[in-house]
């Protein structure tokens, strides 16, 4: 297959990128090619090169080399709002919330946001946009918070929040960086399984996520990728990647390292 | 942009109560309060109502500032703006012959507005101390300039006469109070419209700003765009209040960009808080009260009882006046 092919096929490809802070190698060679509607978990210890990744593809650190396209177009110097505006949308490790302001009104800034062109009058609390605020809370299940400001809520709601946010948009490509982070082991089943039905309602956004509890990861992932180093030391599906030696070794700890 | 639900559909109850009632109301109390002072002013004294008219046009200065800080930033040059635009008022009176006072105060704004468009993107970079300092700068170059330009009247500054309005002279026995209802209706006029642009999607993105930068990129908003705006916006309102204010005092001089009297209008955005527009002329009313009573009572301590007032309002009302009838930072 050729690289036109490839770039048309996926909708997100990164190749050969290479990135170092100093000795540090946080990205060597990555190559990974995602299709449409994937669920994919990126794992691998801290430090091993997730969130570099994801960084990349939003634009938040620039690769030293390699290139990123996303349906076809390249991206990789472009900025975050500009990746942003093509589709690529994203939740964060701590949320990033605005506390002062209520649910609602976070919700309103994401969808403000999204507008090609902000408007000198246009009530940001008018119904059309409160409408589609309040279908999204419904899904993530956070419409008895609507009126509270966000600094008082819990951990676990203001990540649901946070990625509900990054949802306004009906991104092509959704990336979670550790979405139950933060959050109690008996919460952590049910808040993802409202992330993933959340998500199901959306036709055809691709979903990478940061995660590091495997449990999570076999249950809600159609393809796995183990990050270690900087490269890639697994890629497939969850059964699979999860029984690789380099995987058992780095990431799970199964086996003792050598 | 694509939405994830359709917009359409019956909203809730609650939703379409919050477009409407919110700007109704606004309205409603706005031109009350117009009213009223119109009304209030033919009854009082002249003293008062030129306390008024300063108090309007210098509330229309830190109406600009508050726009800023809801961003996040606070400029101490706005001192500048009011400059350019006095300074164009007055230049624009006797050069051109020009003398409408509405046209003057319009002219002040738009000149203000089109010397700040080149600096806002630089502007729009910076923030905290390092913005407050770049636009105390550019006010000192501003008033060295004006010092030194002979043809500006320099430290003198020079005279302008009474205007007129809509083609009519003002009469010697109501000039002061068509003036000051000018002030009263521009100020107005000008809080309304700030009120809508708060409550728009552009000034929530202006709070979003304030809190959380990184996350208004990632949304796909541009926070430059958002403080480049409104530093422009600022700087109309400040040559409006200029232009106002050298109608109404008949003279300008270089002290109009003096960093004291940026000061002034930074210290009547605190005192008003960042969430009620109304509250900014009351500050600036409540300023121009203490500051005419200090002066005539302990004319050497004035300053003394501006900052306990001060340091009394951050004590007990961190988020100004404003913060005693508004309830969050949207509503």
């Amino acid at each position: 297959m050729d690289a036109g092919a490839d770039a048309v096929s996926f909708v997100l490809e990164a190749k050969g990128l290479q990135k170092r802070f100093g000795a540090v190698v946080a990205a060597a060679d990555i190559d990974i090619g995602i299709t449409a509607g994937e669920r994919v978990s990126l794992i691998g210890s801290n430090g091993a090169g997730k969130t570099t990744f994801v960084n990349m593809i939003t634009g938040y650190l620039k690769p030293d080399e390699g290139r990123i396209t996303l349906s076809g177009r390249d991206i990789t110097r472009l900025d975050p709002r500009a990746i942003t505006r093509l589709g690529v949308a994203r939740s964060f490790q701590i949320p990033q919330l605005y506390g002062d302001l209520t649910v609602l009104d976070n919700m309103l800034v994401a969808t403000a946001c999204h507008a090609q062109r902000l408007s000198f009058w246009q009530p940001a609390r008018r119904p059309g946009a409160i409408a589609q605020a309040d279908a999204l809370l419904e899904r993530f299940r956070l419409v008895e918070h609507r009126e509270r400001r966000v600094a008082e809520l819990p951990g676990g709601v203001r990540k649901l929040l946070d990625i509900a946010m990054a949802l306004t948009a009906a991104p092509k490509l959704l990336l979670l960086d550790e979405p139950t982070s933060g959050v109690s082991a008996e919460e952590k089943f049910p808040m993802m399984d409202t992330i993933m039905a959340a998500l199901g309602q959306e036709k055809g956004t691709t979903v990478l996520f940061v995660e590091h509890d495997m449990d999570i990861v076999e249950r809600h992932a159609d393809r796995v990728i183990a990050f270690y180093a900087g490269r890639i030391i697994a890629d497939d599906v969850p059964a699979v990647a999860l029984a690789a030696d380099d995987v058992r070794r780095y990431v799970t700890g199964e086996l003792l390292q050598e | 942009m694509a939405a994830v639900v359709p917009a359409t559909g019956t909203p809730p109850p609650m939703a379409r109560r919050d477009a409407r009632v919110s700007h109704g109301r606004t309205v409603a109390l706005g031109v009350a309060a117009c009213a009223a002072l119109a009304l209030g002013g033919w009854f009082a004294p002249k003293w008062l109502t030129f306390l008024i008219t300063m108090a309007a046009a210098n509330g229309l200065v830190s109406l600009g500032i508050v726009g800023l800080m809801r961003g996040g930033v606070v400029p101490f040059g706005q001192g500048m703006m009011l400059a350019i635009g006095g300074y164009t008022a007055a230049l624009v009176f006797n050069q051109l012959g020009f003398t409408d006072a509405l046209g003057l105060a319009l002219g002040g704004g738009v000149a203000a507005a089109l010397v700040a468009a080149p600096f806002a993107p630089l502007l729009a970079r910076y923030r905290g101390i390092f913005f407050a300092m770049l636009t105390l700068a550019l006010s000192m170059v501003t008033y060295g300039l004006l010092m030194k330009l002979d043809m500006l009247g320099g430290s003198d500054g020079f005279n302008v006469s009474r205007p007129t309005l809509f083609g009519m002279a003002l009469p010697d026995a109501h000039a002061g109070y068509i003036l000051y209802l000018l002030a009263v209706v521009l100020a107005t006029v000008m809080s309304l419209l700030a009120r809508v642009y708060f409550d728009s999607t552009r000034g929530l993105v202006t709070l979003a700003v304030r809190e959380n930068e990184l996350r208004v990129e990632y949304l796909g908003g541009s926070v430059r765009q958002a403080m480049t705006v409104n530093f422009i916006l600022a700087a109309f309102c400040g040559g409006m209040g200029g232009a106002l204010a050298v109608l109404a005092l008949g003279h300008i001089e270089p002290n109009f960009s003096f960093w004291t009297t940026s000061g002034e209008f930074v210290f009547v955005a605190i005192l008003g808080g960042w969430q009620s527009v109304a509250a900014v002329f009351v500050a600036s009313t409540v300023l121009e009260v203490v500051r005419s009573f200090s002066s005539a009572y302990f004319p050497n301590t004035w300053q003394l009882a501006l900052g306990l007032f001060l340091l009394f309002v951050i004590r007990f009302l961190p988020r100004g006046i404003g913060s005693l009838w508004m309830r969050g930072p949207t509503q």
